[in-house]
């Protein structure tokens, strides 16, 4: 016990004991999770394995039943709500790629800034150096520069799933929970997306749901594979695959 | 502060949509006082409290636009707000008309002297007052708004189910107000009026000058609403209407934003509503209809949601065409045609009559879009929720 404590401290998210049901279906079923800060993290599983449910417990989409979610080892997220919890330092990227279509991608990373996010605020708002300065940042690091100007909803497939990467970087935040990001590309743009996460890690916590082997193998972190809401087995890509539960969990049994 | 917000806001259609509106403003008024009658140039009164009423009309259509067009909340009880600042205006005509009522009571209004009341309703008192009435066009729809929006959108009623109950909120208000121990004159409402400020409501200068007052109303809300849609916090509230719940998980608090927005839109309407009850010289609960709320949002489906302008010209053009049609042989068939408007509008012109004529125009305008822009921004035009949902 006291062990659990002191990792709950030291843990940057630490999912402890996490039950949910949605009419009497357990989709999360004793979720325990730790994710060092720093880190990268995969998290794979059949489809129904909970991924999603639990990304939405972690940004306050869903309450779990039971069970202890905490931040930074001080806050807990069971209690506060969507926006308080992306005020706290916890970005989202989804799975279907959620981006504003009918505005410019430039705009579209302007509203993910984490300035600020009050009625006033932007109503008053003016354009200022430093702003403008990390959104031509973020445009260099997604590619986007020459499409600055272009509305969101005129880009590929690909092209939105960065933009929505580039929303997580504007956003700043101290977690990334990234859902199928490589939904969809094609075998470069997975190539890129995988530099690209691997260089955000350089100083921030990620949390990437992907079905996609090649690419989490190309990203060579911690593996955790779920399975009908709750850890099957944690370890090296090459552990966990090579693991008889995980093989029977995804040829079926 | 507010300079750049003004720069901002006023582009070229808006520029010219302010300087139509402010010479109509100035020159039917002046036309009809000025020049002789028989003139064909010279505007007469019952079309100058036409046109008034029109104004009023296009006030509260950029009210809804402003919600509606750019942060997705469909009121189908705007008409509410509009009647509360009506009856707030009508409050006060009707406590200037002292002891020239037919029962020449100095302080009730004839309705109560016929009711029986023994003395004028707590919250009657004030009201003699032009200032206290003017605040109360504004707080009390504001209000309402305020409180309606606090409950709904913090428990997070959003699309059919929000315009549900603002249908429902609406209709009982209309219930209310037909009620003839509810205080405001039942089922006849509020008429009769004789002078505002000291002028008599009936008079050309005072409906020239009601007419002007409306315009500029006009004016200074298309201004408030051009400020709010260019700044970011239009963006914002855009980003609101498209993917609610991303801008959530961005950080914005969703339901500040709609308050904010509600309770300014229903500020508008209630001005709107004043403005219209000295010129049509009657108020009653009949404007609570939710027929009436229903057809505002048609004018704006018609000029084209998320425009204003056309918000404005949508409310205009289809109450002309309902003055003149309905005076016509072709009378008992305007409702069916304001129905086949609305689906022809809703099938033909998704995005309304500016809404397709922005279509047509930019590509010359703006050739540094890129091809793929324009027809993605064709296409979104298409895939918004479209106004019969």
């Amino acid at each position: 016990m006291n062990i659990m404590d002191t990792r709950a401290t030291s843990a940057l998210l630490y999912l402890d004991g996490v039950h949910v049901s949605f009419d009497g279906f357990h989709a999360i079923n004793n979720l325990s999770l730790t994710l060092a800060p720093g880190e990268m993290r995969a998290i794979i599983g059949p489809n129904g394995a909970g991924k999603t449910t639990m990304m939405d417990i972690i940004t306050g989409k869903t309450k779990p039943d039971q069970g202890t979610v905490l931040f930074d080892g001080v806050t807990d997220l069971t209690r506060l709500d969507e926006t308080r919890i992306a005020e706290l330092g916890i970005g989202r990227k989804f799975q279907k790629p959620t981006v504003f279509e009918s505005q410019t991608i430039e705009d579209n990373l302007l509203l993910a800034l984490n300035v600020d996010h009050s009625v006033k605020g932007t109503l008053f708002w003016r354009e200022t150096r430093p702003e403008t300065e990390r959104i031509e940042r973020v445009l260099e690091t997604i590619r986007l520069k020459d499409a600055r100007n272009r509305l969101a909803g005129s880009l590929s497939h690909g092209q939105k799933q960065w933009l929505e990467i580039g929303m997580l970087l504007a956003q700043d935040p101290k977690l990334l929970l990234v859902d199928e990001p490589v939904a969809g590309m094609t075998d470069v743009e997975t190539h890129q997306t995988a530099e690209l996460l691997k260089e955000i890690n350089k100083d921030k916590t990620i949390m990437v749901v992907e079905h996609d082997m090649t690419f989490v193998r190309e990203l060579g972190v911690k593996v955790t594979c779920l399975h009908e809401g709750t850890v099957l087995a944690e370890g090296t890509i090459d552990q966990v695959s090579s693991n008889d539960r995980v093989v029977e969990v995804y040829l079926g049994r | 502060m507010m300079p750049h917000v003004l720069t901002r806001s006023l582009d070229r259609s808006a520029s010219i949509f302010l300087l139509v509106v402010a010479a109509l403003g100035v020159l039917i008024p002046l036309s009809n006082l000025l020049l002789p009658s028989g003139s064909i140039f010279q505007v007469p009164t019952y079309l100058v409290a036409l046109f008034g009423k029109y104004v009023c009309y296009a006030v509260l259509a950029l009210s809804i636009d402003l919600i509606w067009g750019y942060c997705g909340i469909l009121s189908l009880g705007h008409g509410a707000f509009f009647a509360l600042g009506g009856y707030a205006m009508g409050m006060y005509l009707m406590r200037q008309i002292g002891s020239r009522g037919v029962y020449g009571n100095p302080i009730l209004p004839d309705f109560m002297v016929f009711l029986n009341y023994p003395k004028l309703p707590w919250y009657w008192h004030g009201f003699d007052m032009f200032w206290f009435a003017a605040l109360m066009v504004l707080v009390v729809p504001g209000l309402l708004a305020f409180c309606f929006g606090w409950l709904a959108f913090r428990s997070r009623v959003t699309g059919v189910y929000l315009s549900i109950i603002t249908q429902a909120m609406t209709y009982a208000l209309l219930l209310a107000f037909f009620r003839n121990d509810f205080g405001f004159g039942g089922n006849n409402g509020l008429t009769d009026f004789k002078d505002i400020l000291g002028f008599n409501v009936q008079a050309d200068g005072t409906r020239a000058a009601l007419f002007l007052l409306s315009c500029l109303a006009l004016i200074i809300a298309f201004l408030i609403c051009r400020a709010v849609v260019t700044s970011k916090l239009g963006k914002v509230l855009i980003a609101v209407r498209d993917a609610e719940s991303r801008t959530r998980f961005l950080g914005y608090r969703v339901e500040s934003y709609k308050l904010f927005v509600f309770t300014l839109s229903a500020c508008m309407a209630g001005v709107a509503g004043a403005l219209y009850v000295p010129q049509v010289g009657i108020i009653n609960p009949g404007e609570f209809a939710p027929g009436n709320s229903i057809e505002a949002v048609i004018w704006v489906a018609v000029g084209g949601r998320g425009t204003l302008i056309g918000a404005a010209l949508g409310a205009i053009v289809v109450n002309y065409a309902k003055t003149y049609f309905t005076s016509g042989p072709l009378a008992p068939y305007w409702l069916f045609m304001l129905g086949a408007l609305f689906i022809l509008v809703t099938l033909l012109l998704p995005k309304g009559l500016i809404g397709t004529f922005n279509e047509w125009w930019e590509p010359y305008k703006a050739r540094r879009l890129s091809d793929a822009a324009e027809s993605a921004a064709r296409e979104d035009g298409v895939s918004e929720p479209n106004p019969a949902e």
